[in-house]
C-alpha cells in the first residue's frame, strides 16, 4: 500500500478528479491549504499599503493505494495537473503500514 | 350669478398664479393678491375673501407636505449612511476578528446620539440665538412639535427638522471611529463619543447653523461662513478629531510591519454604495425643502463623488500600474465629503473640479501624508474627511455663486467665481476654527476618558480581536 500525496494548482483539482476517476479511483480525502515552494507570491497594495501574500492557495489530494494502482494514478495526476508553470506542485509517495476501516474493522487493502 | 362668477374667476386666477410659485418654492407664496380680482371689484365679498383664505391655508399645506415628504426621507437616508453605509465601510475595512466591534460602535451611536439628542442635544445645537452654543430652552424637546421652526425651515414641522438633524449627529462621531478601530475600549469609546458630541459637536453645529452663531452665514454670524451639509461641522471635526485620536491612542500592535489588509473589500464596496446613495439626503436634504436648491445639491453632490472617484482611481494608476476597487470607493467617499460644504452653492463644473481636486488630494493625504508622519490612522478618517472637508471648505469659497444660491441677498456676489475672494477668507476662518476647536476638544475629553474608564484595550485583547475579548461573539461562524 503507498500513500499519495498530490499538492496542486486549485484550478487543475477539477480534471486530476476525472483523471483519477477514469482509471477507476473513487475515495480521494482533500484539502485546501497553503503555501508555497519555488514560486514567489504577489503583491497587493491597499491604500497605498503594498503587502507581499507569498503563502498562496493550493488543494492537497490524498489517496492510500494498492502497489498496483499508484504507477498509473500519479501519471494521471501528472497530466492532469500539470500547466508547465512554476506552481504546478509536488506529488509525495510513502509506504502505508496498514489501513483498517472502521465500519467492520476490516484490515489491509480490501479495507481501501 | 354674477357673483359667483366673480368667486370662480378670482379662484382660477389664484390658483394659475400659485401653481407656478408653488414650483419654485418662492418664499410669496403666502400673500399672492390678484390685482385684476379687487379691480374689478373694489368691495370684496366676504365670501371671496373666505374663499381666499382657505386657498393660502393649502397652497402654504401642499407646500409643507411636498417638503416634509422630503426631508422625511432624507432623515432617514442619512440614518442609512451610518448602519449599514458607515458600518460596513468601516467593517469591510478592518480585520476579520474586528469586524463586529467596529459595527457595534456606528450602532451604539444611534442610540446613544438618539438618546443625548432628545434630552439636551437639539438644544444645544438650535436652541437659543447664542454666538457659540445653544440653551437649554428646548431641553427634553420641550415646544418641539409639529410647527414649524421659522429660524431654521418654515414649511416642514420642526419635528422633521429636528430629526434631521439629529441624524448629523449620529454620522459625525461616528466618523472617527475609522481612527481608534482595532484598538480603543468599547466602554472607552461610549464616554468619549458622549463628551465629544456635548463639547464639540454641538458648539461647532451651533456656531455655524445655529442662529447668531458666530460663524453663521445667513442669521447674523461674525465670520459668515458657507458650510452648506457639514464640511466644517461634521467632517473636519471629525477627521481633525480622527487624527488627535490616532497619535494619542498610538499604533495598533504590529503596525506597520505586520499585515493588515481589509477583511472584506465586498463589504466595504456594499457601505461604500450605500454612503453615496445616502448622501443625497446628506446634502440635498440639506436645502431643508423639496426646492430647486435640493435638485441642485443632489446634482453637484453626484457629479462630486464621481469625479472623485475618478481622480483617485487615475491617481492610483499611474502610481501602482492598476485601479483598485479600494481606490475607487475612497475616492467616491473623499468627493461626497468634499462636496458636502459647497453642494447647495456651486454649479454641476464646479462640482466636478471639487470632487476630482479632492480624489487627487485625498489618494494623496493617505498613501503619502500618513506614510510620512507614520501615525496609525487605521482606516484613514483623518485622511479622507478631514482632508477632503478642509479641502472642501476651502472650494466652496471659491466656487460659490448667486446664481446657484442668493445667500447673502439677490445679486449679491457670494465666492471667488462671483468676484468675492474676501469669502475665501471666511472660509479659511470658519475651517481654522473647527481645526483649533476639534483639536482642544479632543485632547481635553481624551486625557478625561484615559483617566476615568481608559482608553485602550490590553495588548492581549488587541492580538485577540475585540469581538471576541470585548463582545464575546464572533462574526462569522462559519463552520457552526
Amino acid at each position: 500500500m503507498m500513500k499519495i500525496e498530490a499538492i496542486i494548482q486549485p484550478s487543475r483539482f477539477e480534471s486530476v478528479k476525472a483523471a483519477l476517476l477514469e482509471i477507476g479511483i473513487e475515495g480521494m480525502t482533500v484539502t485546501e491549504v497553503r503555501g508555497h515552494g519555488r514560486q514567489k507570491g504577489h503583491t497587493e497594495v491597499y491604500r497605498g499599503r503594498e503587502y507581499t501574500v507569498d503563502l498562496l492557495p493550493k488543494v492537497k489530494v490524498e489517496l492510500v493505494l494498492p502497489d498496483t494502482l499508484v504507477n498509473r494514478a500519479v501519471e494521471a495526476i501528472l497530466k492532469s495537473a500539470k500547466t508547465g508553470k512554476i506552481g504546478d506542485g509536488k506529488i509525495f509517495l510513502s509506504r502505508v503500514e496498514e489501513a483498517i476501516r472502521i465500519r467492520n474493522e476490516e484490515r489491509g487493502e480490501s479495507a481501501l | 350669478m354674477k357673483r359667483m362668477g366673480i368667486v370662480c374667476c378670482s379662484v382660477l386666477t389664484l390658483v394659475l398664479l400659485a401653481v407656478p410659485l408653488l414650483a419654485q418654492q418662492a418664499p410669496a407664496t403666502t400673500s399672492p393678491a390678484p390685482p385684476s380680482a379687487s379691480a374689478s371689484s373694489p368691495a370684496v365679498p366676504p365670501a371671496v375673501t373666505e374663499k381666499l383664505n382657505q386657498l393660502e391655508q393649502r397652497v402654504t399645506a401642499a407646500q409643507s407636505s411636498a417638503d416634509n415628504a422630503w426631508m422625511l426621507v432624507s432623515a432617514a437616508l442619512v440614518l442609512l449612511m451610518t448602519g449599514p453605509g458607515l458600518a460596513l465601510f468601516y467593517g469591510g475595512l478592518v480585520r476579520q476578528k474586528n469586524v463586529l466591534a467596529i459595527m457595534m460602535q456606528s450602532f451604539a451611536l444611534m442610540a446613544l446620539i438618539t438618546v443625548l439628542w432628545a434630552l439636551v442635544g437639539y438644544s444645544l445645537c438650535f436652541g437659543g440665538d447664542g454666538h457659540f452654543i445653544g440653551n437649554f430652552q428646548m431641553a427634553m424637546l420641550r415646544g418641539v412639535g409639529v410647527n414649524p421652526n421659522p429660524d431654521y425651515s418654515a414649511s416642514i414641522p420642526q419635528l422633521t427638522f429636528m430629526v434631521y438633524q439629529l441624524m448629523f449627529a449620529i454620522i459625525t462621531p461616528a466618523l472617527i471611529t475609522g481612527a481608534t478601530a482595532e484598538r480603543m475600549k468599547f466602554s472607552g469609546t461610549v464616554l468619549f463619543m458622549t463628551l465629544w458630541f456635548l463639547v464639540v459637536y454641538a458648539p461647532m453645529a451651533h456656531m455655524v447653523w445655529g442662529k447668531g452663531g458666530y460663524l453663521n452665514a445667513s442669521l447674523g454670524g461674525r465670520f459668515p461662513t458657507l458650510d452648506f451639509a457639514g464640511g466644517t461641522v461634521v467632517h473636519i471635526t471629525s477627521g481633525v478629531s480622527a487624527l488627535v485620536c490616532a497619535l494619542y491612542l498610538g499604533k495598533r500592535v504590529g503596525y506597520p510591519k505586520q499585515p493588515m489588509p481589509p477583511h472584506s473589500l465586498v463589504l466595504s464596496f456594499t457601505g461604500a454604495c450605500l454612503l453615496w446613495v445616502g448622501w443625497f439626503g446628506f446634502n440635498a436634504g440639506s436645502a431643508l425643502a423639496s426646492s430647486g436648491l435640493a435638485s441642485s445639491a443632489f446634482v453637484a453632490t453626484h457629479f462630486g463623488a464621481a469625479a472623485a472617484a475618478i481622480g483617485w482611481s487615475v491617481a492610483e494608476w499611474i502610481k501602482n500600474g492598476r485601479a483598485s476597487a479600494l481606490g475607487a470607493i475612497s475616492g467616491a467617499v473623499a468627493g461626497l465629503v468634499a462636496i458636502t460644504p459647497a453642494a447647495g452653492f456651486v454649479g454641476p463644473r464646479s462640482a466636478l473640479a471639487i470632487g476630482f481636486i479632492a480624489g487627487l488630494f485625498c489618494f494623496w493625504m493617505v498613501t503619502k501624508f500618513k506614510a510620512i508622519f507614520g501615525y496609525d490612522d487605521a482606516l484613514d478618517a483623518f485622511g479622507v474627511h478631514g482632508a477632503g472637508g478642509t479641502i472642501g471648505a476651502l472650494l466652496t469659497g471659491v466656487c460659490a455663486q448667486v446664481v446657484i444660491n442668493p445667500i447673502f441677498g439677490e445679486g449679491k456676489a457670494v465666492g471667488g467665481l462671483d468676484g468675492h475672494w474676501g469669502q475665501v477668507g471666511n472660509q479659511l476662518v470658519g475651517i481654522l476654527f473647527a481645526w483649533v476647536f476639534a483639536l482642544v476638544g479632543t485632547i481635553v475629553i481624551l486625557k478625561v476618558v484615559d483617566l476615568t474608564t481608559g482608553l485602550r484595550v490590553t495588548e492581549e485583547q488587541e492580538v485577540g480581536g475585540l469581538d471576541i475579548t470585548l463582545h464575546g461573539e464572533e462574526g462569522y461562524n462559519l463552520e457552526s
